[in-house]
C-alpha cells in the first residue's frame, strides 16, 4: 500500500518534471537542457516574491508562472533560435544557459537549506493506514488535471492545434500560414511555465537547492527517453514506470540507488530501443 | 564606401604565396618555406618555452592543467568533427583513466612512468567496450548517452562505496622529476596533435570523415562502419584517459570529482572558441579559457557562469571559432569588387 501511494506520487512528480521538456522537444525539436535550471530559477522567483516582496501566495504563484514563461520565451528568441536545427549546438547552447543560471544563483548566495516554499494546504490524512499530507495529494490531483488540460488545449484550441501541426510536419504547417518561429517561442514559453508549475507544486515538499536543477534535468530526460522523445502519452506512462521502479529500489535497496535507476533507464533504452517504448519516430532516423 | 547605386560585394582570394606553397615548389625559396613552417614552429616553440617564461610555482602547474584540458578537447574535436560522434562524456574518459592509474599505482605499486601509458591503453579498451553498444546511435542520442555514463559511474561509486567511495583514492605518487612532469605532458600533447592531424589525412581518416558525412554510403561500399567507429572511439578515449591519468598524478588524488561535468564542458567550450575541426583550435581555446578560469578562482562559481556565457556567445554568434578565422586571414585576402 505504501509502495502504491508513494509510487503514484513519485510518478506524478516525474511526469510534472518531464512535461515541459517533452512539450518543447515535441514541438520545436529542441532538447532543452535548460529545463532543470528554469525549474530551480522559478523556485527562487517564487521565494523572492513571498519572502522579500511579501506578496500573498496566489499572486506569487501567478507571477512566477508568467515571469518564468517570459524568461523561457526570451531565451529562445534571443539565443536558441539562431542555432535552430543544429541539434548539437542546441544542446551545448542550452546547457551553457543552464550552467549560467544555476551557477549564477549559487554565486548569488542561494545555497544551503534555508530556502523553502510554503505548502498550499497544511495537514495530512490517512489512506489505508498510511498518512499522506495534503500537499502530496494536491500534487497528484493537479498533475492529473494538468495532463488533461494540456490534452484539451492541444486538441481544441487554435494555438494548440497549430503547435501540434508544427510537431507533425513543419513545412506543411508553414504552408498553412502557421508562423513556426512564433509557435516555437510560444512552445518554449509554455515549456518554461510547466517547469515553473512543477517547481511551485513540488518544491514545498523539500528545500530549494541549486543541485536539484541537474537532477530534475536528468529525470526529465530519463522519462522522455524511455517514453520516446516527442511522445507525450509515452512520457506519462514512462513516468509511472520509472516512478514505481524508483520507489521499489528505495524500499528494497536503499535511497542511494534512486538516481541510478533513472540513469540506467536512459542508457538501456537508448541502447536497446532508441525511439523509446512509445516513440512515434522511425527507428531508421536514429539508427544506422 | 558606396557610390550611387553601385553595388559591391566582398570576395576572398587565396594569397599568391599560399597557392605557390601548395606543391613541391614550396622548397624553392626560404620565404615560402617559412610561410609554411612559421605557424607550426610558433605552436611547438610557444608550448615548449611557456614553462620557462611564466613566473612562480603556481603558473607552471596551470600550464600542465591547460595541456590536460587540451588533450581532452583535441579528442573531443577529433571524435566530433572527423567521425561525427559528439561525445559529451569527457569526464567519463578522465574518470576511467584516473581511477586505473590510481589503482595501478597504489595497489600494485607501479611507477607513474609505466602506469600512465598503461592507463591510457587499458582505459581506451574499457571505454571502447562500454561505448560499443551505443555506437549505432547518432547525433543527440549518442550525446545524451555519453553524458549519462560519467554521472552513472559517479553515483555507482558513491552508492556501492567501492574504490575509496566519496573520499577517493589518496596517496598517489607524483611523477618522479618535476621537469618530466612539466615537459612530458607538453611533448605528449604535441605528438598527439600532429599524429591526429596526420591520421585524419590518411586513408583511414578519409573513411572516418566519410562516416561523418554519409554513413549509409560508406556502408553501401561494403565497409563495416562499427569497426571504424570503434577504432576512432578507442583513439579518442585513449587520449582522454591519458589526460585523466596525468591529472590524477598532478593532483596526487583520484575521486568522484574526476567524473565532474567540468571535464565534459570545458573542452567543448574550448573547441567551440578555438574552432572545431582544426585540432589545433581546441588547444588555443584551452590556452585562453583555463588561465581565465584560474584568474577567476577567487570569485567561486562565477567563473563557471563566465565561461558558459563565453561558450554561449561563441556558439550562437561566432560559431566558426578563432582558429578558422585566423587561418582565413593568413591564407586569404579580402577585397571589394563592383558588380
Amino acid at each position: 500500500m505504501e509502495i502504491l501511494i508513494y509510487g503514484t506520487i513519485n510518478s506524478v512528480a516525474l511526469a510534472l518534471y518531464a512535461l515541459g521538456f517533452a512539450l518543447v522537444y515535441g514541438i520545436c525539436r529542441l532538447p532543452n537542457f535548460a529545463h532543470g535550471a528554469l525549474y530551480v530559477l522559478s523556485g527562487f522567483i517564487a521565494w523572492t516574491m513571498i519572502n522579500t516582496l511579501k506578496t500573498n501566495l496566489l499572486v506569487a504563484v501567478v507571477a512566477t508562472l508568467i515571469v518564468t514563461g517570459i524568461i523561457g520565451a526570451v531565451i529562445y528568441r534571443l539565443f536558441l533560435i539562431r542555432v535552430r536545427g543544429m541539434e548539437i549546438s542546441e544542446i551545448i547552447a542550452s546547457y551553457a544557459i543552464a550552467l549560467a543560471i544555476l551557477e549564477g544563483l549559487r554565486w548569488g548566495g542561494f545555497r544551503g537549506m534555508t530556502y523553502t516554499l510554503p505548502v498550499f494546504v497544511e495537514g495530512s490524512m490517512t489512506i489505508g493506514g498510511i498518512s499522506v499530507d495534503y500537499q502530496r495529494i494536491l500534487v497528484v490531483v493537479v498533475g492529473a488535471a494538468l495532463v488533461a488540460g494540456l490534452w484539451l488545449f492541444t486538441h481544441y484550441t487554435r494555438v494548440g492545434l497549430a503547435l501540434r501541426g508544427m510537431a507533425q510536419d513543419e513545412r506543411a504547417a508553414l504552408m498553412l500560414g502557421i508562423d513556426s518561429d512564433m509557435m516555437a517561442v510560444v512552445a518554449m514559453g509554455m515549456g518554461s511555465m510547466l517547469a515553473a508549475f512543477a517547481a511551485i507544486l513540488l518544491l514545498p515538499l523539500g528545500n530549494i537547492v541549486v543541485e536539484s536543477g541537474y537532477n530534475v534535468l536528468i529525470l526529465a530526460i530519463a522519462v522522455c527517453i524511455v517514453g520516446g522523445l516527442g511522445s507525450w502519452m509515452g512520457a506519462v506512462l514512462a513516468a509511472f514506470l520509472i516512478g514505481f521502479a524508483q520507489i521499489l529500489t528505495v524500499v528494497y535497496l536503499g535511497a542511494h540507488y534512486q538516481m541510478m535507476v533513472a540513469l540506467l533507464a536512459i542508457i538501456f533504452t537508448l541502447i536497446l530501443k532508441p525511439s523509446g517504448l512509445f516513440g512515434q519516430q522511425k527507428e531508421l532516423e536514429e539508427r544506422v | 564606401m558606396k557610390i550611387g547605386t553601385q553595388h559591391r560585394r566582398q570576395e576572398r582570394i587565396d594569397r599568391g604565396i599560399k597557392v605557390r606553397t601548395d606543391g613541391l615548389y614550396a622548397l624553392m625559396s626560404w620565404r615560402e618555406l617559412s610561410y609554411l613552417i612559421a605557424p607550426r614552429l610558433l605552436l611547438i616553440g610557444g608550448l615548449l618555452l611557456l614553462p620557462l617564461v611564466v613566473p612562480g610555482m603556481y603558473w607552471p602547474r596551470v600550464i600542465s592543467i591547460v595541456c590536460i584540458y587540451a588533450l581532452l578537447a583535441t579528442s573531443f574535436d577529433f571524435l566530433a568533427h572527423y567521425v561525427g560522434l559528439v561525445s559529451l562524456g569527457g569526464a567519463f574518459f578522465v574518470g576511467i583513466g584516473g581511477y586505473i592509474t590510481a589503482l595501478l599505482n597504489t595497489e600494485l605499486g607501479i611507477s607513474p612512468l609505466v602506469s600512465v601509458p598503461a592507463a591510457a591503453i587499458l582505459g581506451g579498451v574499457i571505454c571502447t567496450i562500454l561505448l560499443l553498444p551505443c555506437l549505432p546511435l547518432r547525433g543527440v542520442y549518442f550525446a545524451i548517452v555519453t553524458l549519462m555514463y560519467p554521472l552513472f559511474l559517479a553515483r555507482g561509486i558513491e552508492a556501492l562505496n567501492i574504490l575509496g567511495g566519496t573520499d577517493g583514492i589518496l596517496g598517489i605518487d607524483s611523477v618522479p622529476y618535476a621537469w618530466l612532469e612539466q615537459y612530458g605532458i607538453i611533448v605528449m600533447l604535441l605528438l598527439i596533435l600532429f599524429g591526429l592531424r596526420r591520421l585524419v589525412n590518411t586513408d583511414l581518416g578519409l573513411v572516418m570523415r566519410a562516416i561523418k558525412d554519409n554513413d549509409q554510403a560508406v556502408k553501401a561500399s561494403g565497409m563495416n562502419i562499427t569497426h571504424y567507429k570503434a577504432l576512432a572511439v578507442f583513439i579518442a578515449s585513449s587520449v582522454g584517459c591519458l589526460a585523466g591519468a596525468c591529472l590524477v598524478h598532478t593532483y596526487m588524488w583520484a575521486g568522484i570529482s574526476t567524473f565532474a561535468l567540468d571535464f565534459s564542458i570545458l573542452p567543448i567550450a574550448a573547441t567551440v572558441i578555438g574552432g572545431g575541426g582544426t585540432l589545433v583550435g581546441p588547444v588555443l581555446g584551452c590556452l585562453i579559457l583555463v588561465p581565465i578560469s584560474e584568474l577567476l578562482r577567487d570569485f567561486g562559481t562565477l567563473r563557471i557562469v563566465f565561461y558558459s556565457l563565453i561558450l554561449l556567445g561563441f556558439i550562437v554568434f561566432r560559431s566558426e571559432g578563432l582558429m578558422i578565422y585566423g587561418q582565413r586571414k593568413y591564407h586569404q585576402f579580402e577585397r571589394w569588387t563592383n558588380i
